[in-house]
């Protein structure tokens, strides 16, 4: 409870001011819905209301609200991307849009993505039009303890707070292996090995764990002193620690209240974090790039850590030597398995929902059999259970926010487009209104601005 | 993985700019597959497929199409069994000719970060080029090519049979990168296909970090190359070349009739290079163009093709503003020859999910289809003999298990020149490790298949 209160002391300011796009009534009739609970309900209708799925179902009552026919169409959860750079690696990639790691000491936990994000950056608009409605922005992996990452809603905005999913729980991103003790021991500084990472992590959080007791005193001085007070009106206050903001995102990842995101890519770099883990007791929300998950499938499906994984990528360094196709089948495979498709990448995160049709071919090729009302949940329940905002947003359930994507056809295909996105029951994006097209205020008057989108 | 690779985050993947290249010190142990080929050439007759011949022809359902002695023998329905033919039940899905991988540098990296395995660039200068560092076209990343790479049969597996290996700029290079050429996926010792062999020059912002920091001196550079190599040329007492005698003797060769191919994404550096290319009578290629489209007009009636990365709809810088994913239904309505090149080396394999993004923007299938196939074979000289599906071409051949551009297709089979390929990889001996249930020894002591 008091390590509680030391880390919402810091998630309290900078505020989200995020209001929904006005937004009527809808009813989409007659799509094929993957609802992102593992239900695909055929020839199906989704009503929305004031922002929030009310009701699915066949002949759903439109009672006044606005009918869109989807015969033959798709209807999905929002895309949800666990692991962006939008804004802190904005477009075009300028030197002075370099804003996402934090390179001047391995251990950074009290900077915060999201006063580096650029709402401009136009990589927000062509991830809308891939129907994705929102997602992580995290710090990059150049250290060890990189900083906190921010969870915003796709909506364009003059300002991230008016993006910011309000009451999202703040990440923390932390790395392994090669890119800190590369950068750093360049440097001929620690960490030069992984060992040095090893130790880097646990001094920090060691160093957090002193600062709790600190706050702790605090705490216990406080009462005495109001305690005694009653009876000594001459009786001095206790003096509060100094705030440290790096020790206060450490002690927010302890306490449960930051969601702990880990880029790691060798199963035997997971199984360590997991015991740093336990050693300092926090959770691994999630394992993200993991390239070997399949390696330890099991052990992550226990511990309750997702791994937000490519359907592809593989081979730019040694830790990614070993990544094979069916690394997300395999992760998904294990009960309890929590498999995520992750981006990382202002291309990716416009469509991956192929990313994840890819990544279910090839485990239904090596015998598994995947469906698509299951792939789907890669891309949308699971990355919301890895946020800590499953209950609200990542699948199509009544009360839940309605983040919709409504696809021109089966979304697990190379040509599939998403027509219209809503965002908590807004059209945020419609393929044939130009009017529902955002562009950021950099992309105008640019060359071939007028080609959609 | 994302950005210690600053600033050249996007090009850790890749991204068709392959500038951290350094020296090579070692040699790489490449792991288990990689000499894949144990396939033996066999006369085949593969029948009943749906026959995507990238060709004239277009799409044949029902059509059988045999293979002899390495080649397209004969395309038809119902075609007779030959004696001594191995026969291959199609049961109606796409065949297509062997799909291109794109430019890149197979053979040249086994992984990106490791300078031990990476040899794609002559990069002698220790920073931004110094300015006495001598252009070097006689530069051939042939020499350093690597049939064996480990990549390879990750490609080949899915239905990639050539690619196009290319030097890359590096810094303490010069932008005036080397020569490449068109290799086959086999992994054949002598992977080089013929009358494929191209010069390749950087230019635009990312190059102009190697030619002094602006591209006015990429062309001050290389009007002072092109002077020295002509024949004739008497250097002044006193002036600095920028080739070498190696150097002037291959630049000469490929100004009279080989290729060149610029990376090159601005407009007015197209137009600028148009006019370059008028000028020496040469007929450039265009690497990249992500405002090809603003020329497109001229491109077609000079017949200039461009090999663009269907994924790019976002500014890596401002030479590619105003680059979407319409720009390859664009350039080809415009009469533009087009080729798909995602420049990825270890997920080339993505290419054709970019054709059937292209589809999905507008770009007809065909075409898209020929912009993986016939069409990079044409650029890069080999049209004649590979790139489509018709009589007394090469048997470049990969059967599909649906739409070949399509997400959920895998490629079936996999023929070059008639052989058909070992699909296996390292890859898959990993899968096949760990798809098991767990064993009573660790896994290390599992079979490999």
């Amino acid at each position: 409870m008091l390590l509680a209160s030391a880390a919402n002391a810091a998630s309290a300011p900078y505020p989200s001011t995020y209001r929904a796009l006005p937004s009527q009534p809808t009813l989409i009739r007659n799509a094929t819905i993957l609802d992102g609970t593992g239900r695909r309900l055929d020839q199906a209708d989704l009503l929305m209301r004031d922002g929030k799925v009310v009701a699915l179902g066949t002949a759903l009552d439109a009672g006044g609200a606005t009918v869109v026919d989807a015969q033959g169409r798709w209807l999905t959860p929002g895309i949800i991307d666990v692991h962006s750079h939008l804004g802190v690696y904005a477009s075009p990639g300028m030197t002075a849009h370099q804003d996402g790691n934090e390179m001047t000491d391995p251990v950074t936990p009290g900077v915060w993505a999201e006063h580096a994000v650029w709402p401009q950056d136009p990589g927000f608009a062509t991830a809308l039009a891939g129907g994705v409605t929102s997602m992580q922005i995290l710090p990059g992996s150049g250290n060890l303890i990189g900083g906190r990452g921010v969870t915003l809603k796709n909506v364009p905005a003059t300002t991230y707070q008016a993006m910011k999913f309000p009451d999202a729980p703040q990440g923390l991103k932390m790395a392994c292996g090669e890119n800190p003790k590369r950068y750093y021991g360049g440097q001929r500084r620690a960490p030069m090995t992984r060992m040095g990472n090893v130790a880097g992590y646990r001094q920090a959080f060691a160093d957090a764990q002193e600062y709790v007791r600190g706050q702790q005193k605090y705490q216990r001085d406080l009462a005495a002193y109001e305690a005694k007070r009653k009876k000594d009106k001459a009786a001095e206050p206790p003096s509060p620690p100094k705030r440290d903001l790096k020790m206060e995102t450490l002690a927010g990842a302890m306490a449960g209240e930051i969601q702990v995101h880990i880029h790691c890519y060798r199963a035997d770099e997971m199984a360590l974090m997991l015991d740093l883990a336990d050693e300092f007791g926090f959770k691994v929300a999630a394992f993200h790039h993991g390239v070997e998950a399949y390696k330890l499938a099991d052990r992550l499906a226990e511990k309750g850590a997702c791994g937000a994984l490519w359907a592809d990528w593989w081979g730019f360094k040694m830790e990614a030597y070993d990544g094979i196709q069916e690394n997300i089948a395999l992760v998904d495979r294990p009960r309890n398995g929590c498999a995520i498709v992750h981006s990382d990448s202002a291309e990716g995160i416009q469509r991956l929902n192929q990313e994840a049709a890819k990544a279910m071919t090839r485990g239904n090729r090596a015998g598994l059999s995947i469906a698509p009302e299951q792939a789907i949940q890669w891309v949308t329940l699971n990355p919301a259970k890895s946020l800590g905002i499953a209950a609200r947003t990542g699948s199509l359930e009544p009360g839940k926010m309605a983040d919709v994507v409504l696809w021109n056809r089966d979304p697990f295909s190379v040509y599939a487009l998403a027509d219209q996105v809503y965002i908590d029951g807004a059209l945020a994006f419609d393929r044939k209104d130009p009017g529902r097209q955002p562009r950021s205020d950099f992309m105008l008057g640019q060359p071939g601005s007028e080609v959609q989108p | 993985m994302s950005s210690v690779e600053i600033p050249s985050r996007r090009s850790a993947r890749g991204n068709g700019r392959h500038l951290v290249a350094r020296l090579a010190s070692l040699a790489v142990a490449i792991a288990a597959y990689s000499n894949a080929p144990v396939a033996l050439a066999q006369d085949v007759l593969i029948r009943n497929a749906k026959v995507h011949t990238a060709d004239a022809r277009g799409t044949l359902d029902g059509t059988d199409v045999r293979v002899r002695a390495g080649r397209i023998a004969e395309i038809g329905p119902n075609l007779p069994a030959a004696a001594g033919e191995v026969s291959v039940d199609a049961k109606g899905r796409p065949l297509t000719p062997g799909l291109f991988a794109g430019v890149n540098v197979h053979g040249l990296e086994e992984v990106s970060l490791e300078e031990s395995t990476v040899d794609h660039a002559y990069a002698p200068g220790t920073q931004a080029p110094p300015a006495a560092v001598l252009m070097r076209p006689e530069f051939d990343v042939m020499r350093a090519f690597n049939p064996a790479s480990g990549v390879i049969p990750v490609t080949r597996a899915e239905g990639y049979t050539y690619a196009v290996v290319t030097p890359s700029g590096a810094p303490g290079g010069t932008f005036l990168a080397g020569q490449g050429a068109a290799v086959t996926l086999s992994g054949a010792v002598d992977s080089e296909l013929a009358g494929s062999r191209t010069l390749f020059v950087q230019l635009g912002a990312q190059a102009a970090a190697l030619a002094g920091k602006s591209r006015a001196a990429e062309w001050m550079l290389l009007d002072q190359a092109l002077a020295e190599a002509k024949p004739g040329h008497v250097q002044a007492e006193g002036d600095e070349r920028v080739l070498t005698a190696a150097g002037r003797t291959v630049l000469a060769k490929f100004l009279a009739g080989g290729r060149v191919a610029f990376n090159v994404d601005r407009a007015q550096d197209i137009r600028e290079l148009l006019a370059l290319s008028k000028r020496l009578g040469i007929q450039p290629v265009i690497l990249g163009g992500a405002q090809a489209t603003e020329v497109a007009a001229e491109l077609a009636a000079r017949k200039v093709p461009v090999v663009l990365d269907p994924f790019l709809n976002l500014p890596g810088s401002f030479d590619q503003l105003g680059v979407t994913l319409q720009n390859a239904k664009r350039l080809h309505q415009a009469g533009v020859r087009i080729a798909f090149s995602n420049g990825e080396t270890h997920n080339a394999r993505k290419n054709r999910q970019g054709a059937g993004i292209a589809v999905a923007y507008g770009l007809p299938w065909d075409a898209a289809l020929a912009a993986l196939t016939a069409t990079p074979a044409e650029i890069f000289g080999m049209g004649a003999e590979r790139g489509r599906i018709a009589t007394g071409l090469a048997a470049d051949l990969v059967l599909w298990s649906g739409d070949p551009l399509e997400v959920t297709s895998v490629a079936e089979a996999v023929w070059i020149a008639g052989r058909a390929q070992d699909l296996r990889t390292r890859q898959g001996a990993l899968r096949d490790r760990y798809l098991t249930d767990k064993p009573v020894l660790p896994r290390a002591y599992s079979p490999v298949r």
